[in-house]
């Protein structure tokens, strides 16, 4: 008989594929057949939809209706075709113009009484049609501040079914209802933390900031209460705010994990602190059925704290190597992969030993010295060796928390000297930074007499060849952060100290 | 007998009229065996129709063919087999129709025949 036609938006982790729905109202007996691999919150649809129609004033067609989510084979999730599936099963019937629908994407929840509810993952989804090429999409009203966020294409959202005809053209009464909206999440508590919280560790700031000018990933080693988390926390803080596609993907991970529902556009830095107990696919994401992003993809262009990293399992510790080179990851099941960004800043924190004492003045370490080397030998080389900065940090003494002689650095200032120094390195390098032999040997190359230390350390066998590029990069840093246009002698030696400050 | 047998009775009336307005030949109405009910057994040219009908007053409580479930139609396929044995009928083809009325007793709302409705 009559074919209604429809699209909507399938997700695979942040990239959509465009859905074509088609509606037969075939003769038959009542039924409705949801066929091109639905998984079961989606093959429930058919008993959201039946009962959204009949109660938004039109009649689900008393025949035999197959609907298809085509390409056929590509696996489907989700409650948000609901809206796609009930506008083209009345399109087949002619309830509603069918090519005002055919021309539109759909995305949207419905309850049983007709009205839309939101979805997550509705700002990729918007993303994801207008780069294939839609002009108009309809988006659940409780969606409608995400989904705006994207310019270049038409977002209509509506609060219920009956709406929805109506925009469509339909000639249907519309009730007025209560738009569904996401649940609330609570106003963010204006954080109070600044710098000038921490008493003392004037070196370990100076390497917050290097850190924080230069994206450079952070390892701090100190004994229990030395303020390493006070320290971490603070670095995000430190961080400028997050560019247009910056702001645009940190949204979308976070619409796409549903940790808070998008009103606006987040324009801070994420910093997300998994618990060590966390699973490789808690980190890096995965699950079955749906890929989601795991804490380091949600912590991109943010801070990725690993607070205690030696009772992480090196299952996880491990997983975190390929991403932190290539800034993203790419996680493959049988039938399908999803690809998320991955660019963090890593900052790992640890104890010297399992009772946090060795090293520290006036307090005597109990552990052995086989446990005390067994338990940072769990963070392997090849993931401290991507750690640009190391840094201990020793407790606090009575002295440093009466000190009021000299000036503690301010968040604000602190910010202040990250972007300058941010700014000096986006003039000289422009928005690619160069790679390794450029800096090495290329155009960046520096004098023999400025890097003579480094080159020793290199004979010695003292640093790798990663970590001598490395080195080179912090050198780079630093020279920006005090304004000098290259690095000196002086700059390579800070580097090497902060490459090499930690004895592991 | 009940005010919903009556109706029943009546819907199957109207449906036997409208098969035979349509060129059918019904063969036989109400047929029974250990299994169950058979409404009405009609032919059009070579081919046997097994015809179930639903009649309900209003669409209140949905459409009458929403009404017939597939166990209703696994038991049809029994019986359809079971009343061509006893009667001896060698069909070309065999098929299993719906139809599903809607009115009162007097006047007829409306009336859908579904053709060959089980694969």
């Amino acid at each position: 008989m009559t074919v209604g036609r429809t699209k909507a938006i399938a997700l695979s982790g942040l990239s959509g594929h465009l859905v074509d729905i088609e509606a037969d109202i075939a003769s038959g007996l009542p039924a409705l057949v949801l066929i091109g691999l639905p998984d079961a919150s989606l093959g429930e649809s058919k008993d959201r939809v039946r009962s959204a129609v009949a109660n938004s004033g039109c009649a689900m067609p008393p025949t035999r209706v197959t609907v298809n989510l085509s390409p056929a084979s590509l696996p489907k999730q989700g409650s948000g075709f609901d809206l796609a599936i009930a506008l083209a099963i009345l399109a087949g019937t002619r309830d509603v113009p069918a090519e005002s629908v055919a021309a539109c994407v759909h995305t949207g929840e419905l309850a049983l009484d007709g009205r839309v509810r939101p979805v997550s993952g509705v700002l990729p989804a918007v993303v994801a049609a207008r780069d294939a090429g839609a002009r108009r999409i309809m988006v659940p009203a409780g969606n409608r501040t995400e989904a705006e966020l994207v310019p270049g294409i038409e977002v209509i959202a509506v609060a219920s079914l009956a709406h929805a005809l109506r925009e469509h053209g339909a000639d249907i009464l519309v009730p007025d209802v209560d738009a569904i909206q996401p649940p609330s999440e609570p106003e963010p508590i204006p954080s109070s933390r600044d710098l000038s919280d921490i008493v003392g560790q004037p070196d370990v700031i100076d390497a917050l900031v290097t850190a924080a000018a230069g994206g450079h990933h952070m390892f701090l080693l100190g004994p229990p209460g030395a303020g390493k988390t006070m320290l971490a926390e603070r670095l995000v803080d430190l961080l400028p705010d997050l560019d247009t596609r910056g702001a645009l993907e940190v949204t979308s991970i976070a619409s796409l994990a549903r940790v808070a529902q998008t009103r606006k556009l987040v324009t801070r830095p994420p910093f997300v602190a998994p618990h060590h107990t966390a699973t490789a696919v808690a980190i890096v994401g995965g699950g079955s059925g749906v890929i989601r992003p795991g804490a380091l993809s949600r912590a991109s262009r943010g801070v990725l704290f690993l607070d205690e990293a030696p009772e992480f399992t090196t299952t996880v510790l491990d997983a975190l190597r390929q991403p932190l080179e290539s800034g993203d990851i790419v996680i493959h099941r049988a039938n399908h992969s999803a690809r998320f960004p991955a660019r963090v800043q890593l900052v790992l924190a640890a104890n010297p030993c399992p009772c946090g004492n060795a090293g520290v003045a006036d307090s005597t370490c109990v552990c052995t010295p086989d446990r005390r080397r067994r338990y940072l030998a769990r963070l392997s080389g090849p993931i401290l060796d991507r750690i640009d900065i190391h840094v201990p940090v020793s407790r606090v003494s009575r002295a440093h928390l009466f000190d009021n002689t000299s000036p503690r650095m301010t968040t604000a200032r602190a910010r202040e000297r990250v972007t300058a120094a941010r700014a000096i390195a986006n003039d000289r390098w422009g928005q690619d930074r160069p790679d390794a032999t450029e800096l090495r040997s290329g155009k960046f190359r520096l004098a023999p007499v400025v890097v003579r230390a480094l080159d020793g350390a290199l004979d010695r066998g003292a640093v790798t060849m990663r970590g001598y590029d490395r080195v080179l990069r912090i050198a780079w840093t630093l020279a920006d952060c005090d304004a000098v246009s290259t690095p000196t002698a002086d700059h390579i030696g800070r580097a090497l100290y902060l490459r090499q400050g930690v004895p592991v | 007998m009940a005010r919903k047998d009556e109706l029943g009775r009546w819907g199957e009336t109207v449906a036997g009229d409208y098969l035979v307005a349509n060129g059918y030949e019904v063969l036989d109405r109400g047929w029974r065996c250990g299994h169950g009910e058979i409404d009405i057994i009609a032919r059009y040219g070579r081919t046997v129709a097994f015809v179930e009908v639903k009649t309900r007053r209003t669409h209140r409580y949905g459409h009458p063919l929403e009404a017939i479930t597939s166990a209703k139609f696994a038991r049809l396929r029994v019986l359809a087999g079971e009343w061509c044995r006893v009667n001896r009928v060698h069909a070309g083809t065999v098929r299993i129709d719906a139809i599903g009325i809607i009115g009162d007793g007097i006047a007829v709302g409306s009336l859908e025949h579904r053709v060959g409705v089980i694969e």
